[in-house]
C-alpha cells in the first residue's frame, strides 16, 4: 500500500458538549483532499457516532482516521467498560445512555447501526473491563 | 427550490446564524434524536427540531443539511449561535410547531 495521511484525536472523556471536535476537523481536511461529499459525509457521520460512544459510554478514547488511495480507515479504542453484547448492541434502539444523557438528544440507540450503514466493513472488538476498538473502513473506489 | 435566504424572507423566519445564505434547500426531515437525524437526513435537506443545545451545531454539519429550523419558539444558546457561525450552519428560528413549519414550507424546498 502506497503512504497514507493519518490524523489522530484523543478524544475527552468529560466533556461531551464539545465532542464532534475530531469529526469537524476531519470532515475539513477531506474536503481539502477534494474526496466527493457522499463519502465525507458518510465517514464523518461514522467517526461522530463513534466518538460520542467513547464519551457516553466509555469515559473518552482515541481516533485514528487513515486515508489511504483506495479506502479511509477509521480506528476507535477506548479503555472503557466494554460492551457485554455486541449483537444485542447492535440492534437499533438497544441503548443503556441514562436520563441525561438523552435529553441532550442521545440515546436513540441508533448510533452503531448508522456506523455500520455508513461503512463498507466495521469490526467490534470489545472485552468487558478492558475495552473497545471499532474499526471501520470505507471504500474510495 | 429555495435558498436559505429566500426562505428566511418569505415566511419571516429569524436568522440565528446564517453563515451561507446562498445554500440551496431540497426536502427536509423532522427530528429531535440526534442519530436518527443522522441515519436518516439526507444532505441539503431543512432539518426541522426542537432541540437547541450545542450537539445540533455538530449534527448539522456532519448530516451536511442546507438550514436547522428550530420550531416551538425555542431559542438556542449564545454558545451555539457562535459555533453554527464557525461551521457555517444556517440556524432558522419559528413559533411555529414542527409541523406548521413543515406543511408551510412543504411546496418550496
Ligand atoms: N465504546 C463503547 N463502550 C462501551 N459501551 C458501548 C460503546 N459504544 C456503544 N456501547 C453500548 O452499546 C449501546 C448502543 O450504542 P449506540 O451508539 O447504538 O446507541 P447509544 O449510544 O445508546 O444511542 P445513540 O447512538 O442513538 O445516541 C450503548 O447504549 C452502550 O451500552
Ligand atoms: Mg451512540
Amino acid at each position: 500500500m502506497s503512504e497514507s495521511l493519518n490524523f489522530h484525536f484523543d478524544v475527552d472523556g468529560d466533556n461531551f458538549v464539545s465532542a464532534g471536535q475530531a469529526s469537524v476537523q476531519v470532515k475539513k481536511n477531506l474536503r481539502r483532499l477534494g474526496l466527493p461529499p457522499e463519502i465525507i459525509r458518510q465517514v464523518s457521520i461514522a467517526l461522530y457516532e463513534g466518538e460520542i460512544n467513547m464519551v457516553i459510554h466509555a469515559g473518552g478514547g482515541e481516533a485514528d482516521i487513515n486515508v489511504y488511495e483506495d479506502r479511509i480507515v477509521i480506528v476507535l479504542a477506548d479503555k472503557g467498560p466494554g460492551i457485554p453484547d455486541i449483537n444485542l448492541a447492535m440492534q437499533e434502539g438497544y441503548s443503556t445512555a441514562t436520563e441525561n444523557v438523552r435529553s441532550l438528544g442521545f440515546g436513540a440507540g441508533m448510533g452503531l447501526p448508522n456506523m455500520k450503514r455508513y461503512t463498507d466493513e466495521m469490526k467490534i472488538e470489545s472485552e468487558v473491563g478492558v475495552g473497545t476498538t471499532i474499526t471501520m473502513c470505507v471504500y474510495l473506489k | 427550490m429555495m435558498t436559505v435566504k429566500e426562505l428566511s424572507e418569505k415566511y419571516s423566519l429569524k436568522a440565528a446564524s446564517m453563515p451561507e445564505p446562498e445554500r440551496e434547500i431540497r426536502g427536509g426531515y423532522i427530528g429531535d434524536l440526534l442519530s436518527w437525524v443522522m441515519g436518516r437526513a439526507q444532505a441539503d435537506n431543512a432539518w426541522i427540531t426542537i432541540m437547541t443545545n450545542i450537539n445540533i451545531a455538530a449534527v448539522g454539519a456532519l448530516s451536511d443539511v442546507a438550514v436547522i429550523i428550530i420550531a416551538e419558539g425555542a431559542v438556542p444558546d449564545i454558545n451555539v449561535i457562535e459555533t453554527a457561525e464557525e461551521k457555517g450552519i444556517n440556524i432558522l428560528l419559528t413559533d411555529k410547531t414542527a409541523y406548521e413549519i413543515a406543511v408551510l414550507i412543504s411546496a418550496d424546498i
